[in-house]
């Protein structure tokens, strides 16, 4: 399609543009739009502001950030700070480095247990939200849990786990559901590395932490950046642990994501979710450019 | 520095047998190639002795030490690969220095041994440079560069100017081979490509299906290929082979084909000794044991020119004698005069005579 004439005029072409140019207006652009400007209204949906809403100014960005009361408790801080347990938790320890790990044992292993294995992670990656969350439930319930029945067949005493280790529920959780996204990014990457590289570091005299560390981690940096810009922004945003802890309880647990929704769809405050909304997107704004800032670096340099 | 023996080792590969009872001794500080073509199992061979691979049975020694169990970094070995690989996000120095570092060398003794076999290799102001901004032969080089410089006992080439071009590969097999003599490292070569073997190796050992078919100095194997296979493989163009009939009298022998019959009484006792009257054989002669001659010569075969190749120092003749074809070469370098019908004589001490299932039996 080089040189020659397009096949339509511009206003042609423009014309068989609008109906997606539409869609995208009007399910993208417009609610994006409207949660931006909602955030400076006292909007609500029920009450004397659900009809007489009117500009507020920075009033919920004010009050979102109030740093007198913002780390307890039900409050944006406290929110942030298990959100950022939860995303160095369960995406970066937890799906990263055991997608690599998975990856790395697999490596050149072929056979019926690669199979099962991958089978398996891949089933917990594909299975539907609402099903995991149930399952795991009954994995962690307190009396009736299997974890427990397991604990208590070792003669543990058994541990109520969504009340007493919330965070650490949703974390391996969320490891689980997830790891199998980085384990087949890292596998792609590692095949993509002949052989023989790994052969001649062997022959040379290297170990196989010698190897992993020289040969291997270099040749996949990239893959590594990708995989953590794409599971931190995901892991960020999701809303799955609402599922099994609602947030709870007492709002141990309550991540970004679940704190937006409290205050937009159960207190149905939508200037302040509209803020809370905003306040996130920015968030992942600033975790993006830096991760790709970093990513450009590398390309300059290798 | 040391010797190489491998006992009766076998590799399997599920149903697939690579290496096949092989046993072989390789002589401290010669240059030995492993010749044959592709999925022969002289690679797999190769992997054996450096560590890559398991011998399904047998056993490995390297110098006084049985090996076989032993992972290839506690070998003492270096291994330079067919695609060099030499890692692409370092530098030529780190690539280089690579084995050293791993042992725990310094950062500057490294740079200093390097500095030294670079300057030998001449790659010495490409050390700053990644392998991507090499030549081919520098990367070649360089690979080579790697597998010298932690002085191992043993060197291990696969293929390793396969991937050159033809100009370079001259240019490489040269140097190869002055690196080895100057060095005297035990050195094991893969190879299919049967000139690079004759040029570079003090012995060579033939390949055929997992199988060793024979071991020789490249003059041995040349002159006298233990096999058809090893005949038809080893030569260029190879030795021609026409399959005859031998007639054996009181005190006669003929060579009979289609449209010949070669008078071989002079070997009559010989060929008596092994063959019998009427069996079928294979006549085997070099290209450059040919020669045009007259009509009528108890030595000679009828044929008919096909392509005539001049190479410049020498001249390759193609010949069609019923549904085969000869190669005569001619060291003269001028095309021959006859062109069309003309008959080839065959020097009787210069000829081999195989058995139908291709054992050497004459020559």
């Amino acid at each position: 399609m080089t040189g020659g004439a397009p096949i339509l005029s511009r206003r042609t072409g423009f014309f068989f543009l609008l109906p997606s140019l539409g869609f995208v207006s009007l399910f993208i652009l417009f609610p994006f739009v409207w949660v931006f400007y909602l955030s400076f209204t006292n909007q609500t949906l029920t009450g004397v502001t659900a009809i007489q809403s009117r500009l507020v100014g920075l009033a919920n960005y004010h009050r979102l950030l109030d740093f007198e009361t913002w780390m307890t408790s039900g409050q944006f801080g406290n929110a942030l700070r298990i959100s950022a347990q939860f995303v160095v938790g369960s995406a970066l320890i937890g799906q990263a480095l055991l997608g690599l790990a998975i990856a790395w044992a697999f490596y050149r292993w072929r056979g019926a247990f690669r199979e099962i294995v991958y089978t398996l992670v891949i089933l917990a990656w594909i299975i539907p939200d609402v099903v995991v969350a149930f399952t795991w439930m009954a994995f962690l319930d307190r009396d009736r849990g299997t974890l427990n029945a397991i604990l208590q067949l070792l003669r543990l005493a058994p541990v109520d786990w969504l009340i007493q280790q919330p965070v650490l529920s949703i974390i391996i959780f969320n490891t689980w559901r997830g790891t199998a996204f980085s384990m087949l990014l890292f596998s792609s990457a590692l095949a993509t590395i002949p052989p023989s590289y790994l052969e001649s570091a062997e022959v040379a005299g290297a170990s196989g932490w010698q190897k992993f560390r020289d040969i291997i981690l270099p040749l996949i940096r990239s893959h590594i950046l990708t995989d953590i810009i794409l599971i931190t922004l995901w892991t960020f945003n999701t809303f799955t642990p609402f599922l099994i802890t609602g947030g709870g309880p007492a709002f141990k647990s309550e991540l970004v994501s679940i704190y937006t929704f409290r205050i937009a769809f159960q207190f149905f405050e939508f200037g302040r979710g509209g803020a809370i909304a905003v306040a996130m997107m920015l968030i992942n704004l600033v975790l993006a450019l830096t991760y790709l800032t970093i990513l450009r670096r590398q390309g300059v340099r290798t | 520095m040391a010797r190489i023996m491998l006992e009766n080792v076998t590799r399997r590969f599920g149903l697939v047998i690579a290496v096949d009872n092989v046993s072989l001794p390789i002589i401290d500080g010669e240059f030995f190639a492993l010749l044959g073509p592709s999925g022969c199992g002289k690679t797999t061979t190769l992997r054996l002795i450096a560590g890559l691979e398991v011998p399904t049975a047998g056993r490995v020694h390297i110098g006084d030490r049985d090996v076989t169990g032993l992972p290839p970094r506690e070998r003492d070995v270096a291994m330079v690969f067919q695609d060099y690989a030499l890692y692409p996000h370092m530098t030529i120095l780190d690539n280089v220095g690579y084995p050293l570092k791993v042992r725990g060398v310094g950062r500057r003794e490294i740079r200093e041994r390097v500095g030294e076999v670079a300057g030998f290799l001449q790659i010495a102001e490409l050390l700053e440079r990644r392998p991507a901004q090499l030549s081919g032969g520098q990367q070649q080089r360089a690979a080579v560069a790697r597998a010298v410089v932690h002085k191992p006992q043993v060197f291990l080439f696969d293929e390793p100017l396969s991937n050159l071009d033809a100009k370079l590969r001259l240019e490489a097999r040269g140097f190869l081979k002055h690196l080895q003599h100057e060095l005297g490292i035990t050195t094991v070569y893969v190879t299919h490509d049967q000139a690079e073997a004759l040029a570079l190796a003090d012995r060579i050992a033939i390949m055929n299906q997992g199988r060793i078919i024979q071991v020789g100095t490249p003059l041995e194997v040349y002159r006298r290929p233990q096999t058809t296979f090893v005949a038809g493989f080893i030569g260029n163009p190879p030795m021609n082979l026409v399959p005859c009939r031998l007639e054996v009298g009181v005190d006669t022998a003929h060579l009979v084909g289609t449209t010949f019959r070669l008078d071989l009484t002079s070997l009559r006792d010989r060929l008596a000794l092994t063959l019998r009257d009427g069996e079928e054989v294979i006549l085997g002669v070099r290209p450059e044991h040919l020669t045009f001659c007259g009509q009528g010569d108890s030595f000679a075969i009828p044929a008919e020119t096909y392509a005539i190749q001049p190479l410049g120092a020498e001249c390759v003749v193609i010949l069609l004698v019923d549904s085969t074809t000869l190669s005569v070469r001619l060291f003269t370098g001028e095309p021959p005069q006859q062109t069309g019908r003309v008959w080839v004589g065959v020097n009787p001490e210069r000829i081999l005579v195989y058995r139908k299932s291709g054992e050497l039996v004459l020559g």
